[in-house]
């Protein structure tokens, strides 16, 4: 095994290590969804009347239609937490040490995304897990496997959202506004809990305000890879949105900013 | 250029703040060098660099013959760190920590447990192998980054203030045997501090005042009949 790759699983291994070891983090990870899933979809069921859109080919409860949202949801929280970390990490100096580390800054920071990533699938899985537990399930089993790469790129976008957030913030105060500003909005101005066509009854400016979401696309690929469908301008969304935010991050990461520096 | 380390002309700023003014100075290998400096002298500053935390625009690095600026990561591969605050994790046991910092640099597997094992029986640290960081005091944290930081057999090993928090006691043990490195080993380190019994007459001195080298030399002559702390303070107390 080469030197990247001892890295990368090292690094992967020392997130699930950490994971581990905060059980509670895993428990409130789950908790979330499970709320709006069991609460918030319930009392909305009657409130809301869905049509038959793709992916789907009958009509679907309310709880059906925002499992993927809320799959979503789990790899949004999870990338910005696992940025939060980063930042803590930054003052607290295990980052210095990864990033002292003698291989190029930029396949050290996508080693610590794919180990944030993998964290995040772990959870949707367990939450899928409950959901099916609820009898809220996809129409084919295969839809669980089905859906792994779409959870993969979904989560290495946000995660790489969150690096790029990482980098430019100086301290951890300022992160909280951040997420506000961030996840909130990402989350509602999507597809995750209304279809677009639902939102441009409302507003016309709000469902394009969505459509150029990549949240919206991310959680798109997993409704669609949940129902064994392809859905190939979502993927190319999210690929692209993961290679801009990438690049924010190893740009943001670069010595030559200094923007992991510190007064001395 | 030296085996060692060695740093030319290195300048820095924070806007319009200057934190390093052509900054120069040489370890040969072996050496043992002490970087005195108060506070904000520019020591935080002058690790980032030499860590490529960031890089100057102005000045150049060699690390045992490894140029920072040209080919960073031979020069970080030649070196080993421990920095001022903690980089352990403290829910992972002493050889996780280890583990983890080997594979960062290619080494794993059985040569990993290997290089972990003689890492940790040299700072005496062997019988803690498997206790929880979290779990240990701090003088014995500091030998786990220590020994963590020679894992990889670095030329030459950085140190930013590794005794602060520590008792009389795990001071002078961390501080003698860092020394004794230099004279086995051939270790070139540098160690920075402001507390001036961490400093032998046989080490080279380099002392820091606002971002410029007050003093580069040998520490016993530089000092004459004074004693360290007094030849410091008045070299920096009358300039501060």
């Amino acid at each position: 095994m080469n030197a990247y790759l001892i890295a990368l699983s090292a690094i992967v291994k020392r997130e699930a290590l950490r994971f581990l070891h905060q059980r509670e983090r895993f428990i409130a990870a789950l908790v979330r969804p499970l709320v709006w899933l069991l609460v918030f979809a319930a009392g909305f069921r009657a409130a809301l009347g869905l049509s038959i859109i793709p992916p789907y080919q009958t009509y679907i409860t309310y709880e059906t239609y925002i499992i993927p949202g809320l799959c979503g949801m789990i790899l949004l929280f999870n990338g910005m937490q696992s940025s939060l970390s980063l930042v803590y990490d930054r003052e607290m100096g295990s980052m210095r040490l990864l990033l002292t580390a003698p291989l190029p800054r930029g396949w050290l920071l996508f080693a610590k995304l794919c180990g944030s990533t993998a964290i995040s699938i772990l959870q949707v899985y367990t939450f899928l897990a409950v959901a099916w537990a609820f009898d809220i399930m996809p129409d084919s089993p295969w839809g669980y496997l089905a859906v792994l790469p779409a959870l993969l790129i979904s989560g290495l976008m946000l995660g790489a959202l969150g690096l790029a957030l990482s980098s430019l913030i100086r301290q951890l105060e300022n992160f909280a506004g951040v997420m506000n500003f961030v996840i909130f909005p990402m989350f509602f101005l999507s597809s995750a809990l209304y279809p677009l066509w639902k939102m441009a009854e409302s507003s016309p400016l709000l469902r394009d305000i969505c459509a150029l979401n990549p949240f919206t696309h991310g959680v798109e690929l997993i409704r669609f890879a949940l129902y064994l469908k392809f859905e190939p301008i979502a993927l190319i969304w999210v690929l692209a949105s993961t290679a801009v935010f990438m690049g924010l991050a190893i740009w943001g990461y670069d010595p030559a900013r200094g923007l992991t520096r510190r007064k001395g | 250029m030296t085996s060692g380390l060695s740093v030319e002309n290195l300048a820095y700023r924070y806007g319009a703040k200057e934190a390093l003014k052509g900054v120069s100075f040489q370890l040969e290998a072996g050496e043992f060098g002490a970087l005195l400096g108060p506070n904000g002298a520019g020591k935080s500053t002058l690790f980032s660099l030499l860590t490529r935390l960031f890089t100057a625009p102005q000045g150049r690095i060699s690390i045992a013959g490894h140029d920072m600026g040209r080919t960073p990561r031979a020069a970080l591969a030649r070196m080993g760190v421990v920095f001022q605050s903690s980089t352990l994790d403290m829910d992972l046991s002493v050889k996780q920590n280890l583990s983890y910092f080997a594979a960062l640099h290619g080494i794993a597997g059985r040569e990993a447990a290997r290089r972990s094992d003689a890492a940790l029986e040299r700072m005496n640290m062997a019988e803690r192998a498997h206790e929880r960081v979290r779990d240990l005091n701090g003088g014995h944290r500091r030998r786990t980054e220590i020994a963590r930081a020679l894992l990889h057999d670095p030329a030459v090993l950085l140190l930013d203030e590794p005794t602060v928090g520590l008792d009389a006691a795990a001071r002078q043990s961390i501080t003698s045997h860092v020394h004794q490195l230099c004279a086995d080993q051939g270790l070139t380190v540098l160690w920075a501090t402001h507390l001036t019994d961490e400093v032998y007459d046989s080490d080279h001195l380099v002392l820091l005042h606002q971002g410029q080298i007050l003093q580069d030399g040998n520490v016993g002559e530089l000092r004459g009949e004074s004693a360290l702390s007094d030849h410091f303070l008045n070299l920096t107390g009358a300039r501060a």
